[in-house]
C-alpha cells in the first residue's frame, strides 16, 4: 500500500490545489456580475434586470461623449465569453471531483460516487449562496436536451441485446405495470395522508397528487447505472432493473401528460383513460419506431463511409441525437427512440466501420456520458442549495415510506406472476435486489421543476419531496447496497471473456433447439428467433453492410474479434522477447493434429544432390528466419485488417489460393501433413515452446489474422518477413518453424501476385525500412521445378 | 420395450411419464406428433425426419436427426445408431430438452446438466470412441458454417484448430512439444462449457408448460 499513500500525498495534493483554483474561479466570475443571470442555466427569473453594482466593470454605458484614451493594450472583457467560459469551467470542476474521487482510495469503495458528486454539489451551492449569489439550478431544457442523451445513447449502443430479448417480458413487466402501480399506490394514499392531514394539505387534489406519484415512481436510469456500475452484480439483475428503468419513461411520460393536462380541469373521464392507453402505445412503439428509422438511415450512411472513416463516429452521434429530438417534436418518448436507434444501427456499422472508428465511439461516449452523469449529480446538489424549498414533515416522510412499501410490494408482487412464465425463476434475492435498485434521480427533479407553479401551488413542496427521496435513495440505498450484496452473496458479473468454444456451443446450441422445435412442430422462440436471423442475413445485412462482410456469418465474425483482440493484447504486453506471464499454455498444433505415420512414406525418391540442395537451402532459410525474428519492433504491426479494403485484398488472395491449391496437389513433394492455418493464438502458444518459432505463417487457408511483425527496424529483411509469409502457396514446414517452402508456381502467377501484395508491402514499407523485397522473391526461388 | 400400441393406453403412457418425466398431457401431444411424423406407424425412420420443411434450413439438419437414431441416447450402454425408433425412444431424446422444474437439489441439477452435455457429446462424437477428436471437431464447425459458402469453408478449420487449442489448454495445460492431445473427453467438455449453463437454455419452452399446445 506504500505507492498508494505515497500517490495520495502528492497527487491529490496536487488535485486538491486545481480544485480550489477552480473553485475560485468559477465563484470570482460569478461574483463581479453582481447579480444578473450568474450562469446559463437560470435562464427564467433572475434575469439581467438587476444593473451592474460593480461600477469598474460597467462599460460605458452612461457617457454620451468619448474623450479620446491610451489605446488599451491589455484589456479585460469578460462578458463576452462569460457562457462558454462558464461551462467549460462546470465541466472541469466535475471532471477534476471524478479524478480526485479515485485518487482517495478509501472513500471511493465505501462511498458511491453520485453521492460524493451531490456532496460537492452542496458544497458548491453553498459556497456560492454564501457569496451572495443565486446559484444555479438544473433548468430542464438543458438536462433533457444536453445532459441526459449522451448517457441513454451510451447504455443503448451497450446493450446487451441478447439477455435484453430474452428477458423483455420481465422487464416490461416491472416497467409499465410497475411503475403503473407505483404512480397509482403512492398518488392515492398521498391524497389520502393529505387529506387527513388537514389544514396545510388540504389544497392538495388528487390528479396533482397522482402527477405527483406518476414522476416519483420511474425507477431513474442515470442513478441504476451510476450506482450498479460499481457493484458488479450478474448480468441478469443488472439488465432488469436497468432495463425496468429505460422502458418505464414511455409510461412516465404518458401519466405526466395526461395528468398535467387535466389536473387544471380536475376530472378525468374514462375516455381520457383510454385514450391515454392508447396514447401509452403511440408513445412507446412511435418512439421506437421513430429509433428505428434512424438506426437504419445511419446504418446505411455507414456502408459509404469507407473513403471518409474519420467522421464515421459523426454519424452515430448525429443520427441518434436527431432520433432523439425527432421523437421529441411529437413528444413521443425520446428514451425509446435513442435505444432502439443505437440498438438497431449497432450490428450493422460495427460491421461497415473501421476499428479505430469504433474505439472513437466507444470511447466518446462513455466520455460524454460520464461528464454528463458527474455534471447532473453536482447540480442535483446545487439545486438543492438554491432552490425554493417548502418544507412539511408529514408529506415528505409519507411519500418517502410510500416510495418504499410500494416499490417493495410491486416487485413481489410481479415476481410472483412472472415467476409462473420464467424458466430461470427470480429469486427472493432477486426480488430483493431489484426492489433495493430502484433508485430515483434527476428525472423526476426535472420534471417536477418543469411544472407551472401557477397551475401547482403545491410545486416547492413537491420539490422538497422530491428532493428528500433522491437524497434518501442515492445516500442511504446506494451506500449500502454494495455490503448488502457482499452479504446475501448475490451472484457477480463473471469477468470471464467469452471463449471461442462458448461461442460455437451457443450457435449450435441455437440451431439445435430450432431443429427440434420444428421436429415437435412447434412454432416457439427459437423458431421465429431463427427466422428473424434468416431474414436478416438474406435481406437486411445485404442492404446495409458494405462488401464482402455483409455475408461474414457471426461465428467468424467473433472468431476474428478474438483473434483482433488477442493479436492487440500480445503487442501490448511486449510481444516476442518478453511472454506475457498469463500465458503457461504451451499447447501448440503439433499437440492436436494426428499424426499421420503411414504419409511420411510416401515421400518420393530424390537423388542425392536434391537432397542437399535441399537441406541447404532449408538450413540457410532457417538461419535467416532466426536472425531476423528476434527482436521485436512495435511499429511494425500492421494496424487494422478491416481498413482500407484489407478484407477485398484478402478476398482476392484467397481465390488465388483456390488455384494455388489446385495446383499444389499435383506439384506438392512434402507430405508431412502441412499445419493447419495459425491463428496468433496458436503462434503465440508455439511462442512459448520454441521462441525461434514465431513466425507469421502464410494464411493457407486464409485467415484474415493480424501479421505482428518481429522484427528489428534496421534489418531489411523485416519487409520481406511479412512479404514472405504471404507469398502465395507457401506452406511452412511445421517442425522447422518460420520457414517456408514454396510449391513451384508458375512464372505467370506471379504477375497475379504482386499488384495484390503491393498495397502490402507499401505498408509495410511506410513502416519500416524497405527491404530488398525484389532480391528476396529471387532468392526464394523454387527449389524443385 | 415391448411393441407400442397405437391406441393411447393410459398405462403406458404413465410408465412413459414416469420415465421421462413428461406429464400426460405432454406425452398425448408428442404422441400425436410422431404418429403424423410416422404417418401413423409404428416406427419412425430418418426419412420421416428429413421430410419436415423447416428443417430444410438448419445447418445442422443431419445431426439433429442422427441424434435420434443413435442408441446412446436412448439406452444406458447403446452403441451404434439404429434405422428406426419407436416413441418411447422419440419420447426419451425429447426429455433432454425439459427444463430443470423449480424445486430441485443441486445433485439433480447436476445429473441433469451432466445429461444434456452428454447429449451434446453425443451428437459431436460420432464414431462413438468416447473422445471428439479435431476431425470430428472441425466437422462440427464445417456443418455449423456450411450455409455461409466459401467463407465458412476455409476459416472453419482455423476456428475448429484455435477451439481445440483452448480446449486443450483448459483441460490439459501446458504439454511439451511430442505430447499428442488425443481428443476431447466428456469431462474436458463438462469444462469447457462450465460458463454455458445448459440446464436452462437447452430447453422447448412448451414442453415446460402443462397446458395443451397447439402443435402443428
Amino acid at each position: 500500500r506504500d505507492w498508494r499513500t505515497g500517490c495520495f500525498d502528492e497527487e491529490c495534493f496536487g488535485v486538491l490545489k486545481m480544485f480550489i483554483l477552480v473553485l475560485g474561479l468559477l465563484v470570482g466570475s460569478l461574483m463581479p456580475l453582481g447579480g444578473a443571470a450568474s450562469s446559463p442555466d437560470t435562464g427564467t427569473g433572475h434575469g439581467g434586470s438587476h444593473g451592474n453594482k460593480d461600477p469598474g466593470y460597467a462599460k460605458n454605458g452612461n457617457g454620451t461623449t468619448y474623450s479620446k484614451k491610451p489605446f488599451p493594450v491589455l484589456s479585460f472583457d469578460y462578458e463576452h465569453v462569460r457562457l462558454p467560459f462558464e461551462i467549460s469551467l462546470w465541466v472541469l470542476l466535475a471532471s477534476l471531483m471524478k479524478l480526485g474521487f479515485h485518487l482517495i482510495p478509501r472513500v471511493s469503495s465505501i462511498v458511491p460516487e453520485s453521492c460524493l458528486l451531490i456532496v460537492v454539489g452542496l458544497l458548491v451551492g453553498g459556497l456560492i449562496k454564501l457569496v451572495g449569489e443565486d446559484p444555479p439550478v438544473l433548468e430542464s431544457k438543458i438536462f433533457f436536451f444536453y445532459l441526459l442523451p449522451p448517457i441513454i445513447l451510451d447504455a443503448g449502443y451497450f446493450m446487451p441485446i441478447r439477455q435484453f430479448t430474452e428477458n423483455l417480458g420481465t422487464i416490461l413487466m416491472f416497467a409499465v405495470v410497475g411503475t403503473l402501480w407505483n404512480s397509482f399506490f403512492v398518488g392515492g394514499l398521498l391524497y389520502g395522508v393529505c387529506q387527513l392531514e388537514g389544514h396545510k394539505l388540504a389544497y392538495v387534489d388528487l390528479l396533482s397528487c397522482l402527477l405527483f406519484g406518476s414522476i416519483i415512481s420511474a425507477v431513474d436510469p442515470v442513478a441504476v447505472l451510476a450506482v450498479f456500475e460499481e457493484i458488479h452484480i450478474n448480468e441478469l439483475l443488472h439488465i432488469l432493473v436497468f432495463g425496468e428503468s429505460l422502458l418505464n419513461d414511455a409510461v412516465t411520460v404518458v401519466l405526466y401528460h395526461l395528468f398535467e393536462e387535466y389536473s387544471s380541469v380536475g376530472l378525468i373521464t374514462v375516455t381520457d383513460v383510454f385514450l391515454g392507453i392508447v396514447c401509452f402505445l403511440v408513445v412507446s412503439l412511435g418512439g421506437i419506431v421513430v429509433g428505428a428509422i434512424y438506426g437504419i438511415l445511419a446504418a446505411f450512411t455507414s456502408r459509404f463511409t469507407s473513403h471518409t472513416r474519420v467522421i464515421e463516429p459523426l454519424f452515430v452521434f448525429v443520427y441518434s441525437y436527431m432520433a432523439y429530438l425527432s421523437a421529441e417534436v411529437f413528444h413521443l418518448s425520446g428514451i425509446m427512440a435513442l435505444i432502439a436507434c443505437g440498438a438497431v444501427m449497432r450490428p450493422y456499422v460495427e460491421a461497415n466501420i473501421s476499428h479505430k472508428s469504433h474505439t472513437t465511439i466507444k470511447y466518446f461516449l462513455k466520455m460524454w456520458s460520464s461528464v454528463s452523469d458527474t455534471l447532473i449529480f453536482i447540480f442535483l446538489g446545487v439545486s438543492t442549495v438554491a432552490g425554493p424549498h417548502q418544507w412539511n414533515w408529514t408529506f415528505v416522510v409519507a411519500t418517502l415510506i410510500f416510495c418504499l412499501v410500494a416499490r417493495v410490494l410491486g416487485v413481489v408482487g410481479l415476481t410472483f406472476v412472472i415467476n409462473k412464465f420464467r424458466i430461470v425463476k427470480l429469486t427472493s434475492k432477486d426480488q430483493f435486489i431489484i426492489a433495493y435498485g430502484g433508485l430515483r434521480g434527476a428525472i423526476a427533479f426535472s420534471l417536477v421543476y418543469l411544472l407551472n407553479p401557477e397551475h401547482f401551488p403545491m410545486r416547492n413542496m413537491f420539490l422538497t419531496a422530491i428532493i428528500t427521496v433522491i437524497f434518501f435513495t442515492v445516500f442511504v440505498q446506494g451506500m449500502t447496497i454494495r455490503p448488502l450484496v457482499d452479504l446475501l452473496a448475490v451472484k457477480k458479473k463473471q469477468e470471464t471473456k467469452r471463449s471461442i468454444n462458448e461461442e460455437i456451443h451457443t450457435q449450435f446450441l441455437d440451431h439445435l433447439l430450432t431443429g427440434i422445435e420444428d421436429i415437435c412442430g412447434h412454432y416457439g422462440h427459437h423458431h421465429w428467433k431463427d427466422k428473424l436471423n434468416r431474414f436478416n442475413k438474406k435481406y437486411v445485412k445485404k442492404c446495409l453492410i458494405a462488401g464482402e462482410r455483409s455475408k461474414e456469418p457471426q461465428l467468424i465474425a467473433f472468431y476474428h474479434k478474438m483473434e483482433m483482440k488477442q493479436a492487440i493484447e500480445l503487442v501490448e504486453s511486449g510481444g516476442g522477447s518478453k511472454l506475457p506471464s498469463a500465458l503457461p499454455s504451451t499447447v501448440s498444433m503439433q499437440n492436436i493434429q494426428p499424426k499421420k505415420p503411414s504419409q511420411d512414406r510416401a515421400l518420393p525418391q530424390l537423388s542425392k544432390a536434391r537432397e542437399e540442395e535441399i537441406r541447404k537451402i532449408l538450413r540457410t532459410n532457417l538461419q535467416r528466419t532466426r536472425q531476423r525474428l528476434r527482436s521485436y519492433n512495435r511499429h511494425t504491426l500492421i494496424a487494422d485488417p478491416y481498413e482500407d479494403g484489407w478484407n477485398e485484398m484478402l478476398i482476392k488472395r484467397k481465390k488465388m489460393k483456390e488455384l494455388e491449391k489446385k495446383i499444389s496437389q499435383m506439384n506438392n513433394y512434402l507430405t508431412v501433413p502441412a499445419p493447419p492455418p495459425d491463428s496468433p493464438t496458436i503462434a503465440r502458444a508455439r511462442l512459448a515452446s520454441d521462441p525461434q518459432a514465431w513466425g507469421l505463417k502464410s494464411v493457407t487457408e486464409s485467415i484474415p489474422t493480424i501479421k505482428v511483425d518481429l522484427a528489428s527496424p534496421q534489418s531489411p529483411e523485416s519487409v520481406n518477413v511479412v512479404d514472405e509469409f504471404s507469398k502465395k502457396g507457401s506452406q511452412p514446414k511445421e517442425e522447422e518453424g518460420g520457414l517456408t517452402m514454396k510449391v513451384p508456381s508458375p512464372a505467370k502467377q506471379r504477375k497475379d501476385k504482386t499488384p495484390d501484395e503491393e498495397p502490402q508491402q507499401r505498408l509495410m514499407r511506410c513502416l519500416s525500412d524497405p527491404g530488398p523485397a525484389a532480391e528476396e522473391e529471387d532468392e526464394d526461388e523454387p527449389f524443385l521445378p | 420395450m415391448g411393441s407400442f400400441q397405437s391406441l393411447p393406453d393410459d398405462h403406458q403412457y404413465r410408465t412413459l411419464s414416469q420415465k421421462t418425466g413428461f406429464s400426460l398431457e405432454q406425452i398425448a401431444i408428442l404422441h400425436n406428433r410422431f404418429k403424423q411424423l410416422s404417418q401413423n406407424e409404428e416406427t419412425l425412420r430418418r426419412d420421416d425426419l428429413k421430410t419436415i420443411q423447416d428443417l430444410e434450413s438448419n445447418p445442422i439438419r443431419s445431426q439433429i436427426i442422427e441424434a435420434f437414431f443413435d442408441s446412446r441416447n436412448f439406452q444406458k450402454e447403446g452403441v451404434g445408431s439404429v434405422e428406426e425408433i419407436g416413441f418411447e425412444e422419440f419420447l426419451t431424446v425429447m426429455s433432454y430438452f425439459r427444463a430443470p422444474p423449480q424445486h430441485i437439489t443441486e445433485e439433480q441439477r447436476e445429473e441433469m446438466r451432466r445429461a444434456k452435455l452428454r447429449f451434446l457429446f453425443n451428437m459431436h462424437d460420432t464414431d462413438n470412441d468416447g473422445t471428439i477428436t479435431l476431425e470430428e471437431y472441425r466437422h462440427v464447425v464445417e456443418e455449423l458454417l456450411s450455409r455461409s459458402g466459401a467463407l465458412g469453408r476455409e476459416t472453419a478449420k482455423g476456428i475448429a484448430d484455435a477451439a481445440m487449442l483452448e480446449v486443450a489448454s483448459i483441460s490439459v495445460g501446458p504439454m511439451a512439444p511430442d505430447e499428442f492431445y488425443e481428443g476431447i473427453t466428456f469431462e474436458h467438455f463438462l469444462k469447457i462449457l462450465n460458463g454455458v449453463e445448459i440446464e436452462t437454455r437447452m430447453h422447448i419452452r412448451f414442453l415446460n408448460m402443462d397446458a395443451t399446445v397447439l402443435c402443428k
